[in-house]
């Protein structure tokens, strides 16, 4: 065939194709081994439900879904390949952009591993303020979850007061390092930029606030019968499989496993807070349910503002945040395994180093949302075609770092 | 337990000789190395042995070692226990040209899709495997990109894939990224 011109010039998008098309891993499913009155339906890449770019493709039975498999790739960047490139502090703004709303949580992650490779840590002040923004990126990104799954389900008010208080915590960081999404904040061996002065009183004064309307969406949604009817009964992962398909934070806890970093391999001083790890008690159905993964966000939400107070509290007056950055990252030849809690489960880096090269040999990102994926099609075989929007919402996944 | 009962323990299970396989217990992140074909034993053993109890995989990682005699991709598996919170990292090398490993699909179901990422990135093939597909790249993709000597193809299906000159130079050229307080 001839070849057929972009019809838009200089645009190579719209190129049209002019060569077979290629060989396709897109279809887990073919028609031919399909039963009577079972067809394949498709869902997304392009779906709001779906929070990102994830396609599933359901096998169903009419409303009843007998099988599903999610693909994912869309998003993908290999940031890291990208990071073989770069040196050590400039793989940073490549990790925020794997979770992209909870970007704190990233580059704390990778910061952790880089000093862990490194053998240094941080001051008492650094540690003080990489906690606190820790832990309102977590209420930030809890919020989200939380207001959009209340979208999912077909509730509208809890989102607009969800937003409303998540942009308070956005301001504050903007306030703080000049950026809404996408930080670059936690730099290896300290932040970029200390408390502006006054932060510290606003903070307190948004934690003030956000507790009375946190309740007040708290009552609004989460003992809602129709809520509750809604999430209580499906999407049931037993701590069995949410130990063999290594679940990790939110998602563990809500099928009742009693497991948290912070309290259990405690980093950043942890340990001297004092919090609860919030475990799913399941009143209103089977332990492991959508709801139960919900409601183990909203409580920790609450943990979050405790440690947050706690380390406003105790935070040292004087510090220089950049007083352990080394001038040049260059750690001996060696490996580093780090994890931490971020909002969504435990995120690991694992960066190999060559001895005083500038550059990392190899970082991979471990994400906690990838990994929940793979459980994906357990948990939804059996379910209505409804049910896979409450069961992917209360997963709380984020396509930039499944994808990465 | 500590890291080198831990290693003590599974190497007696193994039958391995003291000296005749790779460990360091003082390590940042204790590691043992073992050879592929006693993979499956191994892990069979680290999660059955109830006073190991390695619960949860964790994560599987590839490195590329083209440099090394004989060229090798070593495939890095990071274990935890939830119950006795300890940690362990097995480490088993697969060559670089046709090598395979076992699946450990079938001890921890989480192995399903970091293998395929594995296999995806690196082109390790994991024997066994119930669905052995590329995940994050397309079917047609060309090569295994995380290898090292990897090329990027000027274009995919004439979309230009390759990536500007600007972040190679700078990375060849030893130039430090615009991060950091000292730019």
């Amino acid at each position: 065939m001839a070849e057929q011109r972009s019809p838009v010039d200089g645009a190579p998008l719209v190129t049209l194709y002019d060569e077979e098309l290629p060989p396709d891993n897109s279809y887990a499913f073919s028609p031919e081994e399909l039963e009577e009155d079972e067809m394949i339906l498709n869902m997304g890449p392009q779906h709001p439900s779906t929070h990102g770019v994830l396609r599933v493709e359901l096998k169903t039975d009419g409303e009843i879904v007998k099988d599903a498999r999610p693909h994912i790739g869309y998003l993908h960047r290999n940031f890291e390949k990208h990071a073989e490139n770069i040196d050590y502090q400039g793989v940073i703004p490549f990790t925020d952009r794997m979770d992209y709303v909870g970007s704190m949580g990233n580059s704390l992650a990778y910061a952790l591993t880089v000093e862990k490779l490194l053998g240094i840590g941080v001051g008492e002040r650094v540690a003080g303020i990489r906690v606190i923004t820790a832990e309102l990126q977590r209420i930030a990104s809890h919020l989200l979850a939380m207001g959009t799954y209340g979208m999912d389900i077909g509730a509208f008010t809890p989102f607009l007061l969800c937003f409303q208080q998540r942009e308070r915590i956005l301001d504050l960081f903007e306030w703080l390092c000049g950026a809404r999404l996408l930080y670059n904040y936690n730099w290896v061996g300290g932040v970029s930029h200390d408390l502006p002065e006054g932060w510290t009183g606003k903070c307190r004064r948004f934690l003030d606030e956000f507790v009375p309307v946190l309740d007040e969406v708290d009552k609004l949604l989460s003992h809602n019968k129709i809520f509750i009817r809604r999430t209580a009964d499906i999407g049931i992962i037993t701590p069995e499989m949410a130990k063999d398909y290594a679940l990790s934070g939110p998602n563990l806890r809500g099928s009742g496993i009693d497991w948290d970093l912070r309290r259990d391999d405690p980093y950043l001083g942890y340990e001297n807070y004092d919090f609860n790890v919030v475990v799913a008690t399941s009143p209103h159905g089977p332990v492991g349910s959508c709801w139960d993964r919900y409601f183990v966000r909203v409580r920790e939400m609450y943990e979050s503002v405790k440690i947050v107070r706690q380390a406003l509290d105790r935070l040292p007056a004087e510090g220089d945040v950049h007083e352990n950055v080394p001038r040049f990252v260059r750690p001996l030849a060696g490996e580093a395994y780090c994890r931490s809690e971020a909002p969504r489960g435990e995120l690991a880096f694992y960066i190999v180093a060559e001895n005083k090269k500038p550059i990392p040999y190899r970082v991979k990102g471990r994400s906690p949302c990838f990994v929940a994926m793979g459980l994906f099609h357990e948990i939804t075989r059996g379910e209505m075609i409804a049910d896979i929007i409450a069961i992917i919402g209360s997963l709380d996944i984020v396509l930039g770092e499944i994808d990465r | 337990m500590s890291a080198a009962s831990i290693i003590e323990r599974l190497a007696a299970h193994l039958g391995l000789e003291e000296g005749s396989f790779e460990s360091d217990a003082e390590a940042k992140d204790p590691w043992i190395r073992i050879r592929g074909d006693r993979l499956v034993a191994a892990a069979e053993f680290l999660k059955a042995d109830p006073e190991l109890d390695f619960d949860t995989l964790h994560c599987v990682s590839g490195v590329d070692w083209p440099g090394d005699d004989p060229p090798a991709i070593e495939v890095v598996y990071h274990l935890t226990s939830l119950t006795h919170k300890h940690w362990i990292v097995l480490k088993t090398r697969v060559p670089r040209e046709g090598g395979s490993l076992p699946t450990l699909e079938t001890v921890w179901k989480a192995a399903n899709w970091h293998e395929r990422e594995t296999y995806d990135l690196f082109g390790v093939r994991f024997e066994g495997h119930s669905d052995l597909r590329r995940i994050l790249l397309p079917a047609d993709w060309p090569g295994h990109p995380l290898l090292r000597d990897w090329e990027w193809p000027e274009t995919w299906h004439k979309i230009p894939v390759k990536p500007g000159r600007q972040m190679t130079e700078r990375a060849e050229g030893g130039q430090m990224t615009g991060v950091g307080p000292f730019d």
